[in-house]
């Protein structure tokens, strides 16, 4: 029987690391995610599998060790809240420039600026649309669960190494401080040299005589030679967009009217699903866990079925852009979010939602 | 059956764990929670509460605003939370902490006098598990043996000698429990 725990999501973050052979985390504290380095330094997982927890004195310290590590074709992830996120985004860009895997946990909290410490979801277009600077995208997925911040770790790292790409676990600060029963996998051990040979052969890992240097850069000096990346990079992100799409569906298949949602205002528009259902009003929710890639396709399909959608968000309005770019006209679309670190009940929802809608 | 709740009072009373331990027992009773604690720039005497909910399905929403059951250690949280608890719900108490009764009318009140509770047992420190006690009495689905499974999975291994004192002030709780209003 597989044991079961209760655990916060930022805890879930931390074993998970440990229990799925991740090589290195860099981090600089702050809330609500501070307990991702809290418990690693508690579980010292030096002393056991070798993994290296190091409390940078920056995260833009953390976020270069990462770069660091990754160079050498080593599991490696940081950590960290919506402004350290904005101090890390350079180092992003160079990690995606250079081509370099890794997992960035971002569990968000109310901007901008210094912003407040409560939940939000309003780094959304920081995290799908950039960040830092250059034509890039990061692979974006948002758990809904301590159970999933668990399982997108070990998920998050398969998909950057078979994309040799960043990947942020866009996650908030309801999703990092709930706690709930999560079930332990099997642990995977820390790779061996050889399988990171393997696994990465494009890695600096020192130079036999049978091949060339592998370098890793995002420096290109040639107009050509850029472009010619920039497409490379293209063709990685329609391939990414091919294979990696992901969602979930809650009452989609007769529903006539949709809330899209994504992380913990996922949890809560299944509440007001619910709700609208017992009154009679076919209500159903569509939940993307990959952001990038979006479920562009998936909803374009809704959009032919529902009389309307609804983008129920922490922020001022930000996936609800990538819900009507995918709708496109097909049926109307609204918003109702909140800021600050305030949370909206289901109850507010459904009255949003029926306003909308002009239903009693 | 699902149970949504609020435990309420200052930090230090042991407001957070006391939900861990009884989010804990329910899972070893195979039923599903979820414990969301409010945060904030919180410090010690400053109020803490966290919202546990446990259901026999899997839980959809974690943020609550109406209450099956209120848990309050402090007039601040009676202020509060009073008027969020559902017709029929429940509300526990503990007087010491409060200046102003309860005037709900149309919910179940027990009160609880924990200090004294812990004061017998001679450890402050399982001042919550007494507050817990009482919950227990006036909604007994849980188990005693998962809520001692519950006890002993929160606790740390280091401390694992306090474990009988905490099931000692569950007990006592449970026997003083007053009901206040059926």
């Amino acid at each position: 029987m597989t044991e079961k725990i209760l655990m916060k999501g930022n805890e879930a973050i931390a074993i998970s690391a440990i229990r799925n052979g991740v090589d290195g985390y860099f981090g600089y504290p702050i809330t609500p995610q501070s307990e991702v380095m809290e418990t690693l330094m508690k579980e010292k997982p030096w002393e056991t599998t070798g993994m290296v927890v190091l409390q940078a004195e920056s995260e833009l310290s953390s976020i270069n060790m990462v770069y660091g590590g990754a160079s050498c074709g080593k599991k490696v992830m940081t950590s960290s809240s919506s402004p350290g996120i904005s101090l890390m985004c350079e180092g992003i860009s160079y990690m995606a420039g250079a081509e370099l895997p890794c997992v960035i946990v971002d569990v968000m909290r109310g901007g901008p600026g210094l912003g407040t410490i409560q939940p939000s979801q309003s780094d959304y277009s920081q995290s799908v649309k950039g960040g830092g600077h250059g034509d890039y995208h990061c692979i974006v997925i948002a758990p809904a669960s301590p159970q999933d911040m668990y399982d997108y770790v070990d998920w998050g790292f398969e998909l950057a190494f078979k994309y040799r790409n960043p990947v942020i676990i866009l996650a908030d600060g309801i999703i990092g401080q709930l706690m709930e029963k999560v079930e332990l996998h099997p642990v995977k051990p820390r790779r061996t040299a050889e399988e990171i040979l393997r696994d990465a052969p494009w890695a600096t890992t020192g130079k036999p005589a049978s091949r060339q240097r592998n370098i890793i850069t995002s420096l290109s000096l040639d107009a050509n030679t850029q472009e010619e990346f920039n497409r490379k990079l293209l063709a990685k992100y329609e391939t990414i967009k091919e294979n990696e799409v992901k969602f979930c569906e809650y009452h989609t298949e007769d529903a006539e009217y949709l809330f899209v949602a994504f992380g913990c205002s996922s949890r809560i528009c299944e509440a007001a699903t619910d709700i609208l259902r017992e009154e009679g009003i076919k209500a159903g929710l569509l939940r993307p866990v990959t952001l990038y890639p979006f479920p562009e396709k998936k909803i374009a399909g809704l959009a032919g079925q529902v009389k309307s959608m609804m983008s129920i968000e922490l922020n001022l309005g930000q996936m609800v852009e990538d819900v009507r770019l995918a709708v496109n006209g097909r049926c109307p679309v609204g918003f109702y979010g909140r800021q600050g670190g305030n949370i909206y009940t289901p109850e507010e929802i459904v009255d949003e939602f029926k306003k909308f809608n002009n239903l009693k | 059956m699902k149970e949504e709740i609020i435990i309420a009072g200052f930090g230090g009373q042991g407001v957070l764990s006391m939900g861990k331990i009884l989010a804990y027992s329910a899972i070893m009773q195979d039923l599903e929670v979820t414990w969301m604690p409010s945060y904030g720039p919180e410090m010690r005497g400053g109020t803490a509460n966290v919202c546990v909910i446990i259901s026999d399905k899997k839980i959809s929403s974690p943020i609550i605003t109406r209450y099956d059951t209120a848990i309050i250690l402090n007039q601040q949280s009676l202020d509060k939370f009073e008027k969020s608890i559902k017709p029929g719900g429940l509300l526990i108490y503990d007087p010491s902490g409060i200046t102003r009764a309860p005037e709900r009318t149309d919910i179940k009140i027990y009160s609880i006098d924990a200090i004294e509770v812990a004061a017998s047992i001679g450890n402050a420190k399982v001042y919550n598990m007494a507050v817990l006690g009482a919950y227990l009495k006036a909604r007994p689905f849980l188990e005693m043996k998962n809520v001692v499974k519950g006890l002993e999975k929160s606790i740390p291994a280091r401390y694992a000698d306090v474990i009988p004192k905490n099931r000692e002030a569950i007990e006592k709780g449970m026997e003083q429990a007053k009901l206040v209003l059926e």
